[in-house]
């Protein structure tokens, strides 16, 4: 297992700009996920760790070994496709099997152990099938095992598990988490699903077009994001963001929008610095909302827009007049009164807020 | 019903149409399959009696005529193996790689290439062969054929390889593979179907070709079979029927072979809306 570092490398592709400069590093056996919506760079980062793209400028090291201009099977990776990209004229054995065959290995050993990690993805039985005559998910697990079947420097994934239904999905996350914790991989892993970044990463990069907003482990990417595109990409519903008016009245915070009446907020000098430009974005996630006690002091106010029963707990989504939307996640044993005016409220502690730039105000004590 | 009465005629009406069409085509291929063993054959159609294969014995001792079907294969193999190998490693190569104006230079190619195994080139490419001193060579032949080909067997190539997703290689390569053992394991033989329509057609291309042969090569001894054809006309040059009948049924086998046997050993698949 090897380190990965980027230094200030950037990536064209003609006139297009797709990384304009990026620089982090990954420590012997982490397991990194890029995080990030479409297009925003992923798939061509994971390119130049794996040597498929070569950098317009800066260095990538591998284990501290500059490889930015080294051939990728001289860089001890491995790697899984976002298409797969399984040779359809072998079978499933001789497709699991051909990094070992390329290292020279026998027949008869390869094929054995390409048959060990298929049958632990489950796959096992389907080793004289074409990759044409398997389904999508046994295909995107066999990419898996072709991945997993020699021991690389750095495990490279791409969305490996996007295609897989929810409980396998849930079975290969806790496998690869497994494997994680087992033999201390190095890994860096592409996906859309906060939630499987979540499970899986020592530490998440959030990408926003081209650039990395924020690099941090996932409990600090959930309790104190960066910004408000953070903010909004990680949490299941996403947080809540409301733009507001703010003053402060007597040593406290008071925000004001429509339905918004949060008038006890503790103040700390980064706020009322903030505060000076007026605007604030008040944050606050779906699981710290309830439905508001009637002396409660921070609340938002709204006609109900939906209620969604989960099993243990409901969504409630609340619109205000003319403005935004907004999220509660309530146990369902809680006794909700939904009526058409719902109040929801909120504990100061649970709030985040931002700047007029979008980026957060470190809260009180920090 | 009025309303399906119509369709049934329509329909009638359209098989008739196409069954006269067939026959129409189906005519001289009986003839073709006829003929040979019809000793007094003509150039009307008729059902040979008595069925014979005099004819074929006949052809069988024109001793020019035989050694020029086996010049064809030498000239149409040497031809194919060129223009497969060539094809297959230039489009590789332009697909894959990132040449600025590579597609500029296909389309360059492509475009002489029509003139290059046409009539008009002829008289530079006698000079250019004469200049090597490969005049009255199989070699002559099959280079001129190989060059002529090449572009469009290129484009065709090209367009196939570009169909296939990079990933192939790349995954190949990350796994530890050179970029030649990428390409021998991975990308030929997903490309493979495609060297295939190229080497076919470059087969029937070379096979049935007469002028560069015939202006190229002066010894009997070398003349592929679409030269030695005219050994079948009399001197007043009229085609002696039952003998030609014979050796062009002869002739086409190699080539109907060819296809039963890609047929079943590939399939054929077309593809970029090139007729091939
Ligand atoms: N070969 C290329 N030529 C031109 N533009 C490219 C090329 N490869 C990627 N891009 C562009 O670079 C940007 C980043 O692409 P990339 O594939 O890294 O996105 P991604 O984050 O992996 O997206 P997704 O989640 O949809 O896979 C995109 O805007 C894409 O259009
Ligand atoms: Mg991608």
């Amino acid at each position: 297992m090897a380190s990965v570092e980027f230094q200030n490398v950037s990536k064209s592709f003609g006139a297009f700009n797709a990384l304009p400069d990026i620089s982090f590093s990954i420590a012997d056996g982490e397991f990194v996920c890029l995080l990030g919506p479409s297009g925003c760079g992923k798939t061509t980062s994971l390119r130049m760790i794996a040597g498929l793209e070569t950098p317009t400028s800066g260095k990538v090291l591998i284990g501290g070994r500059d490889v930015t201009y080294l051939h990728p099977k001289d860089r001890q990776i491995s790697m899984v496709f976002q298409d797969y990209a399984l040779y359809p004229h072998m079978n499933l054995a001789d497709n699991i099997a051909y990094p070992l065959k390329v290292r020279g290995e026998a027949e008869d050993k390869r094929h054995a152990r390409a048959r060990e990690v298929a049958d632990v993805l489950k796959i096992g039985d389907l080793m004289k099938r074409l990759p044409s005559q398997i389904s999508g998910g046994q295909q995107q697990r066999t990419s898996l095992a072709r991945a997993l079947v020699y021991p690389s420097q750095v495990y490279l994934f791409d969305e490996p598990l996007s295609n897989l239904d929810a409980k396998l999905r849930l079975e290969a996350r806790g496998f690869l988490n497994h494997l994680q914790r087992d033999m201390g991989m190095t890994a860096v892993y592409v996906t859309h699903d906060q939630a499987e970044a979540m499970a899986l990463a020592t530490r998440i990069a959030v990408m926003d077009k081209g650039r990395i907003v924020q690099f941090a482990p996932p409990i600090e990417i959930y309790r104190r994001p960066a910004t408000t595109f953070v903010a909004n990409f990680v949490g299941n519903p996403p947080m809540n963001l409301v733009p507001a008016q703010a003053a402060i009245i007597d040593g406290k915070l008071q925000l004001r929008a429509e339905g918004l009446d949060v008038t006890a907020l503790p103040v700390s000098d980064t706020i009322a610095r903030a505060v000076g430009a007026k605007s604030i974005t008040l944050g606050v996630r779906p699981e710290h909302l309830r439905i508001a006690r009637p002396d409660d002091s921070n609340v938002i106010t709204g006609e109900l827009f939906a209620n969604e029963n989960m099993g243990p707990e409901s969504l409630v989504t609340i619109e205000r007049k003319d403005a935004g939307r907004v999220t509660a996640r309530i146990f369902t044993d809680d006794e909700i009164r939904v009526d058409k005016t719902v109040r929801l409220s909120f504990d100061a502690e649970h709030v985040t807020l931002f700047d007029s730039t979008g980026a957060r105000i470190p809260a009180h004590g920090e | 019903m009025p309303f399906s009465s119509r369709i049934y005629i329509r329909r009638m009406g359209f098989s008739v149409v196409a069954a006269l069409l067939g026959t129409l085509f189906a005519l001289p291929l009986v003839w073709f399959f006829f003929a040979p063993f019809n000793a007094r054959a003509e150039l009307g159609l008729a059902i040979p009696a008595p069925f014979t294969f005099a004819n074929f014995t006949t052809v069988f001792q024109n001793t020019f005529a035989m050694q020029a079907l086996f010049n064809s294969l030498v000239q149409a193999f040497g031809g194919v193996v060129l223009v497969g190998a060539a094809a297959t490693f230039a489009a590789y190569a332009l697909s894959r790689s990132s040449i600025p104006g590579k597609s500029a230079v296909t389309y360059v190619l492509l475009l002489f290439s029509s003139v290059v195994s046409g009539s008009a080139a002829m008289v530079p490419i006698f000079l250019i062969v004469s200049a090597a001193g490969l005049i009255d060579t199989h070699l002559a032949v099959i280079l001129v054929f190989a060059g002529g080909l090449l572009p469009t067997a290129m484009f065709i190539l090209r367009d196939f390889i570009d169909a296939i997703p990079r990933s192939y290689e790349e995954s190949a390569m990350v796994a530890g593979a050179s970029p030649l053992q990428a390409f021998f394991d991975v990308a030929l033989p997903v490309i493979r179907p495609g060297i295939v329509v190229v080497v076919v057609w470059a087969f029937v291309n070379i096979w049935g070709s007469f002028l560069i042969p015939f202006i190229l090569l002066r010894s009997d001894s070398l003349m592929p079979a679409s030269v030695a054809i005219y050994s079948f006309y009399s001197e007043a040059g009229t085609p002696i029927v039952t003998l030609l009948a014979a050796y062009s049924l002869i002739y086409s086998l190699p080539v109907i072979a060819l296809y039963l046997f890609v047929n079943w050993k590939f399939g054929f698949r077309f593809f970029g809306g090139i007729k091939s």
